[in-house]
């Protein structure tokens, strides 16, 4: 671990939110929910934090992270774009906006765009299913989404 | 201080809150301060309405009317109109789309008309945040009794009679679960409550948890009363943030009030509950698998026996059950047990809330007596299909259930008449398809997500899935045989045979389904190379008809693909090469000159 | 909240939180009480329909009167009447009075709607609404 890690405050948070739990016994994940909070995504780094501070192996750690899904490795964009792949936004087209969403900014599901604005995941059901195809953008819901309505919702994002 | 004279609520669901209903209450505030009428009228948020797909909802009491897609700027007209001079806002009421009449009183509406709400009989009606308004509903009440009068075999003997079987899924008699979870002894047991909805397309527990928290919270103790459990445990999605918090204040209050901690209502029993987060696995409504979870640990399925009664969370007795099946609890104690087995049909009692959505007019949830149809749902509740098209089928039971079609419409809907028609309740999913839909495509849409959510344990459900998933992409991109159609038969029963957990067994449903009620369908994929719905792009060709065409234009600019070419008023043709399927030039042709094969 | 320490109080405490939720419980059994309609139209508001809307609240529920529920509606037509109250008994044909107010409120709740007696200045109601 750098020594530059140590000092970051968000390191002092995650220790002091462990410490403050009654026992850690069983904690693992309401600990890397609460990692994941605080840096944003689980990096190597800080799972080896949470590792050494749970006293528990690294390869557990990860183990876990890579079990489920709300847990990622790589970070977001800054305005990070999920469309819901539930069943009753797929009958409705969920998968058409999916591909124009890959095809305005040019990555895959998964991906984040080079200048680090936009990232691209789809997710199982947000349960707003009346409002199908829904695509959530930086925490924006919007309804009824149409390809043809992707580049005017993108044009709406635009860094402060 | 005044009377209050009105209720004015707002619906506080996902579902609507996305549609800004939160700006909605501050307008309707703010135009009350305006006319001094604060005091008079009181503005609530509530849980959901259930009829989301005409959101947001904002419903008057005491004169019960239902006002839609209402936008904060309609509050100003709403108190101009309704709250100072008793006229209703016409524009905003409910159209009947067979009448073409305004529908004010909800009770008039086709939506509501045949539902039974029991496990709704409080979402959108109370505010949940409030706990002194879930006990004007009777709120721990039954709690109350129950810890007064009853002993905790009684308890068991009134959930067994009431005949009440699980929601989340596999339709276990509830009662006899609690009595397993209470014959095994133990220092500590566990109540604990699945909330990690998995379901895609589900969504009764998030709305019951949102919009009635408190009837969880009151159900759990009753629970803990009569298994002997001191601790109760929520599992509940991460993704769900608006039912964490609700439930998190719920359980605050509770505590507050005396009504969870240490000597409950001065009974000497005691019962606290915990919240702990999912993280994104299907496979963890598998009850074994959830406990694992819950221990933070991957959750991965154990064998049973031991059954959780036995040996669940942290090797203690411990009883799951889900939200919706917790929600029904205290209604069988105010009411009966005789009241609730009453209703529904012979094996299953009660009522089931769905979550009504896909190609339907009313994409909403819904709750209705067990035995009620598919059509009466469908067609009547749901108002049929979207846009005039032709129903194809319903799929019920999420990835693990499987497409009932028109021959199974009149069948009345429960446990059993589910599974004998070949698909299963599940936690409630109802999703609706129409001629649009390629049942191959909506088989690889499921097989995509168990593949995905697979644990990877046994090797049926991990690699066997895998291949089903292969082979259903192999059929629906035209490259598939007949062969290919036994291979996925055998696969599948293979499958259900030998996976270790639920998840396993019931994943090759969609495709059994679909393959006997639309053996045609996947016939014309590896037949005919042909997709009937037209939805597989792989199989599909635009071309432009030279006697229609009038040379516009159109086609070719919006064609993203530059496939389109041709003169100014001369008939255009599409390049199948560069052409990428996307229909835009279908789309934008006025004169219906471009047709899909 | 103060702590609820028995079945007892739990019983008071929700007599005490009962109205919160009444007006909507009411709002959903409306043909079983009976409906108290106060037009609420401008001249209906200016000849005091807001402070008779009151009276009726106040004195209901001095008088104990449980089935009773409030609504507004829009002008009647009754313009040389204001304010004008509907009050239809369950299964009884609505029957509207004219010039409600001070008294003549105390009067309806006392007479009629307690008794069944008819008082004087009774509007009759030549028309049917759209909800017949």
């Amino acid at each position: 671990m750098s020594t530059c890690c140590k000092t970051d405050r968000r390191y002092e948070e995650l220790t002091a939110f462990i410490e403050g739990l009654p026992d850690k016994k069983g904690e693992l994940i309401t600990v890397l929910h609460k990692a994941q909070g605080v840096f944003g995504y689980l990096p190597r780094e800080v799972q080896e934090f949470v590792a050494d501070k749970m006293e528990l192996p690294l390869a557990k750690v990860y183990g876990v992270v890579n079990f489920y899904s709300f847990f990622h490795m790589e970070p977001k964009g800054r305005f990070p774009i999920s469309v819901c792949m539930g069943t009753a936004c797929y009958v409705r087209g969920a998968e058409d906006v999916v591909d124009e969403l890959e095809k305005q900014l040019k990555i895959k599901v998964g991906g984040v765009t080079d200048d680090g604005k936009f990232s691209l995941d789809t997710l199982r059901c947000v349960g707003a299913c009346g409002l199908a195809p829904v695509v959530i953008v930086n925490g924006r819901v919007y309804g009824h989404v149409t390809p043809s309505q992707i580049s005017s919702i993108l044009a709406e994002h635009a860094d402060a | 201080m005044a009377d209050v004279k009105m209720h004015i609520l707002v619906c506080g669901g996902t579902g609507c809150m996305s549609s800004q209903s939160d700006k909605i209450v501050d307008s309707f505030h703010r135009c009350l301060k305006e006319q001094g009428l604060e005091e008079e009228v009181k503005v609530l948020t509530t849980g959901c309405f259930g009829f989301c797909e005409q959101g947001p909802i904002v419903k008057v009491a005491p004169d019960n009317t239902f006002y839609v897609k209402v936008t904060p700027e309609d509050a100003e007209e709403i108190v101009a109109e309704h709250v100072i001079k008793g006229r209703k806002v016409e524009r905003l009421l409910f159209v009947d789309p067979e009448t073409a009449e305004h529908v004010a009183d909800s009770k008039h509406m086709e939506f509501y008309k045949k539902q039974m709400r029991v496990a709704l009989r409080n979402c959108g009606f109370i505010d949940p945040e409030n706990l002194g308004e879930y006990v004007a509903r009777d709120g721990y009440l039954a709690l109350a009794q129950v810890l007064e009068s009853m002993t905790p075999q009684e308890v068991v003997d009134t959930v067994k009679k009431s005949g009440l079987r699980g929601r989340g899924g596999g339709g276990f008699p509830t009662g006899l679960k609690w009595e397993f979870a209470s014959k095994y002894q133990d220092d500590q047991k566990y109540v604990i409550c699945n909330a990690d909805e998995g379901d895609p397309g589900a969504f009764m527990d998030r709305s019951i948890l949102e919009g009635d928290p408190h009837s969880v919270v009151e159900a759990m103790a009753i629970c803990g009363y009569a298994i002997g459990a001191s601790k109760g445990m929520v599992y509940i999605r991460a993704e769900y943030p608006l039912a964490v918090s609700r439930l998190r204040k719920a359980i605050e209050d509770a505590r507050e009030a005396g009504l969870l901690g240490d000597n409950i209502l001065g009974s000497g029993f005691s019962f606290d509950i915990e919240l702990r987060y999912g993280a994104g696995a299907f496979v963890c409504g598998e009850e074994t698998a959830l406990i694992r979870s819950l221990e933070g640990e991957r959750g991965e399925p154990t064998s049973k026996p031991p059954f959780p009664a036995e040996k669940g969370f942290w090797g203690k007795p411990s009883n799951v059950n889900n939200v919706e099946t917790f929600a029904n609890i205290p209604v069988i104690f105010l009411k009966g047990a005789d009241w609730f087995a009453s209703i529904g049909t012979e094996k299953s009692k009660g009522t089931k809330v769905f979550a009504l959505a896909g190609k339907v007019n009313n994409v909403g949830l819904v709750e209705v007596p067990m035995g009620t149809t598919l059509r009466e749902v469908v067609f009547d509740i749901g108002g049929g299909i979207r846009g005039g098209k032709k129903f194809k089928a319903v799929q019920t039971g999420g990835p693990s259930g499987g497409c009932l079609t028109e021959k199974h419409l009149d069948t009345p809907i429960d446990f059993d008449n589910l599974i004998a028609a070949g698909s299963m309740m599940g936690s409630g999913g109802m999703i609706v398809l129409d001629e649009d839909n390629c049942m191959p495509s909506v088989a690889k849409f499921y097989l995509g997500f168990t593949v995905e959510e697979s644990c990877g344990k046994c090797t049926p459900c991990r690699v066997g899935n895998k291949r089903m998933y292969e082979l259903l992409d192999k059929i629906t991109s035209g490259r598939g045989t007949e062969a290919d159609l036994k291979l996925l038969r055998d696969l599948a029963a293979t499958i259900k045979d030998t996976s270790l957990c639920g998840l396993g067994q019931t994943a090759p449903n969609p495709v059994l389904s679909t393959l006997d009620n639309f053996r045609d369908e996947y016939e014309a994929h590896v037949k005919e190379r042909r997709c009937p719905s037209g939805s597989c792009k792989k199989l599909i060709s635009f071309e432009i008809l030279a006697d229609k065409c009038k040379g516009c234009t159109l086609c070719a600019r919006v064609c993203p693909a530059g496939a389109i070419s041709g003169k100014v008023r001369e008939p255009h043709v599409i390049d199948p090469e560069k052409c990428v399927k996307c229909g835009a030039c279908k789309d934008a042709c006025k004169f219906g000159a471009i047709i899909k094969k | 909240m103060a702590k609820i320490g028995s079945l007892e109080e739990l019983r008071k405490l929700k007599d005490q939180v009962r109205n919160a939720t009444e007006l909507r419980e009411k709002g959903h059994d409306i043909e079983k009480l009976i409906q108290v309609k106060v037009s609420m139209a401008t001249c209906g508001i200016a000849s005091g329909a807001r402070e008779t809307l009151a009276d009726f609240m106040r004195l209901t529920r001095e008088k104990g009167i449980e089935n009773v529920v409030f609504t507004q509606t829009g002008c009647m037509g009754y313009c040389h009447s204001e304010p004008t109250v509907e009050v239809t008994k369950p299964g009884e044909e609505p029957v509207v009075f004219g010039n409600v107010k001070g008294e003549r409120v105390r009067e309806i709740v006392e007479k009629y709607i307690l008794k069944g007696e008819l008082v004087a200045d009774i509007i009759p109601s030549a028309y049917r609404t759209i909800n017949e």
